[in-house]
């Protein structure tokens, strides 16, 4: 009989994560990123976004193809519903960030995944962006993220995982915290 | 000008334990100081503050804590009576009121410019210490002139502040301390809290700087630290040294009406903004507590001692308020002051030799300053050992780092023996 030492495989290569920061400490400069969008709108509240390069590692790089974001409001908006509404992609956006994080974390601690599934709910109440009541906010109200994971690991463990991918999450912090916003007008 | 093998700068107990241990090895040296002997504790620190390491692990090259209260946490103004003590007790060449302009290289060493003189020396020891300067994030900018703004190097007593609500920003040692005592006065407290360290001041009857002695968490040295940078920058646990040996924490806090926000983001318009994460950032530390426990239970069983010691329990996660707001007017006059317990910072601004990394942190392997033999860093945190952020830790890197000071006067003597200082040839 043969014991068979099966490394954890997450799909996330964590050595070239590890290099990386290593090599982006030792050379800050490459480590300033500039992602961006470009947005044409189409008709009411309609609009199609694009994804295709950005900067970074010190020079002008670009994704494998060019992905394309429909951004629309539903029916009940009284419109067309062509696409997902800008806070969905909001939500998408912070799930997926911290979903990467949670394959990323547990590589890292050994921790191989057989499912990660989440779901995602922001509570809103749509007075604030009706300008009906100035004592309501236009955004969330609060955000709840659940995950289901089954793994080979404690539920302390888990916890540990999804608190160090929160931690260490992009749109977390950009959700969580304020960021300086300009927008003008060219 | 004059000669000296070796300058020490600054006459806390870092600089102190140097000194004695140059003594020791017979290495002529002067401590200088801009102040008198423990300036810092003397003048920079509020009345009512205690270490937070109990008295028995206050000890200094030579000198074991021999008063009555080993279980205790030493005032801050006893330790200045210690220290000033300890100075006269090994005869430390202390120049007081004696400020360093700048310290440049020489020839053959060091050039030390201070307030009464030039000084060559061989061997230069920066000992002013972490904690010179308070670290005011950037967010300060935009709180209103009508606020008014402490630091832990500037606050004395809750009874001088105007009456009124009071923000503290910052959760580790300093801010849950002035947290309580300032609310205790009857200002309501807001406390903003980033990553902390949570910590309980006793477990299992120990305290708990007994448990990360034993468990081997404090030895853990610089060089065997996975992120080290990380270490470094740790925020100090959340303790307080009370005789009562009480636990403060966010629950004991907001159990006494402290009103606990995120972390605070930025003062836009006169508006402070916290941030959202306070539920993830006390589930990290709670998290973190837990896993230290762990390894105390581990080792308490390990060792055999669990029929000595109280059995293992575990403390309630920290609750947060789902209603703690996330944004608060400065303008309003609900809050009156703001205090920046965050953090602190060394000042080398005097220092005049190129070390530092893109930061501005000196470079360093334990002390041992990359670039410029015969210059040596002191009392700064995780500096050779996780206990270095602490007197008995700063008081065995001076004794590792002298030991290293004297191997270098050697290897300059062999390799230059023409080039040797009269205060050297001493030591023949």
């Amino acid at each position: 009989m043969t014991i068979t030492d099966r490394p954890v495989d997450n799909g996330v290569n964590v050595q070239a994560l590890l290099d990386a920061r290593g090599a982006l400490s030792a050379a800050p400069e490459a480590a300033q990123f500039t992602w961006r969008a470009s947005c044409t709108w189409r008709n009411g509240t309609h609009s199609q976004s694009t994804v295709a390069d950005f900067t970074g590692l010190g020079a002008e790089q670009h994704h494998r193809t060019t992905y394309d974001f429909d951004v629309d409001h539903p029916e009940c908006f009284a419109s067309e519903d062509n696409g997902a509404t800008p806070v969905e992609y909001v939500l998408v956006g912070l799930v997926g960030c911290v979903t990467a994080g949670v394959a990323a974390v547990a590589q890292l601690r050994g921790i191989q995944l057989r499912s990660v599934t989440a779901t995602i709910e922001g509570q809103m109440n749509v007075l604030g962006i009706l300008g009906a009541d100035p004592e309501v906010r236009n955004g969330f109200e609060s955000i709840l993220l659940r995950f289901a994971i089954d793994a080979d690991a404690s539920r302390e463990d888990l916890e540990a995982v999804i608190a160090q991918s929160q931690k260490r999450s992009a749109v977390f912090d950009i959700v969580t915290n304020p960021t300086k916003v300009l927008v003008e007008l060219t | 000008m004059t000669r000296t093998t070796a300058v020490v700068i600054g006459a806390g107990h870092a600089g102190l334990a140097m000194s004695r241990c140059l003594t020791e090895r017979s290495i002529d040296h002067v401590v200088l100081d801009r102040g008198e002997v423990a300036n810092s504790w003397r003048t920079q620190r509020w009345p009512s503050m205690r270490l937070l390491t109990p008295n028995w692990q206050t000890r200094l090259p030579g000198h074991d804590y021999a008063g009555d209260d080993p279980h205790g946490y030493m005032p801050v103004a006893e330790v200045v009576a210690t220290l000033s003590r300890y100075a006269r007790l090994i005869s430390a060449p202390v120049r007081t009121a004696t400020t360093v302009r700048t310290v440049c290289a020489a020839p053959q060493g060091f050039e030390v410019h201070a307030d009464d003189g030039l000084r060559c020396a061989q061997a230069v020891v920066l000992a002013t210490g972490a904690c010179s300067l308070p670290a005011i994030p950037g967010a300060a900018d935009g709180v209103p002139p009508s606020i008014t703004t402490l630091t832990p190097l500037t606050y004395r007593d809750p009874g001088r502040l105007p009456a009124g609500g009071v923000l503290v920003v910052g959760a580790s040692a300093t801010g849950v301390q002035l947290a309580g005592e300032i609310h205790r006065s009857g200002r309501p407290v807001t406390l903003a809290v980033g990553e902390h360290v949570r910590l309980p001041r006793t477990y299992r009857g120990r305290d708990i700087f007994w448990w990360l002695r034993a468990t081997g968490l404090l030895a853990e040295r610089y060089d065997q630290i996975d992120d080290l940078t990380r270490a470094r920058h740790l925020p100090s646990p959340q303790l307080i040294g009370t005789p009562e040996r009480t636990t403060t924490d966010l629950n004991t806090l907001a159990a006494q009406g402290v009103r606990i926000v995120g972390r605070l983001g930025r003062v836009t318009d006169g508006v402070a903004q916290f941030s959202g994460s306070l539920a993830n950032t006390c589930a990290l530390a709670d998290l973190k507590m837990n896993r230290f426990l762990n390894r105390a239970d581990e080792w308490a069983t390990t060792s055999g001692l669990d029929d000595e010691l109280r059995p293992p329990h575990r403390y309630a996660p920290t609750r947060i308020d789902p209603r703690a707001p996330l944004q608060i007017d400065l303008t309003s006059g609900e809050i009156t002051t703001v205090l920046w317990a965050t953090g602190f910072r060394p000042d080398h601004s005097w220092l005049g030799i190129p070390v530092r990394d893109r930061t501005g942190h000196i470079r360093h392997d334990g002390g041992v300053v990359t670039g410029a033999p015969g210059l040596y860093l002191l009392g700064m945190p995780v500096l050779r050992t996780r206990a270095s952020t602490y007197i008995h830790g700063a008081a065995m890197d001076s004794e590792a780092l002298a030991g290293h000071l004297h191997d270098f006067l050697s290897s300059q003597r062999r390799s230059h023996p023409a080039a040797s200082w009269a205060g050297a040839d001493r030591h023949r």
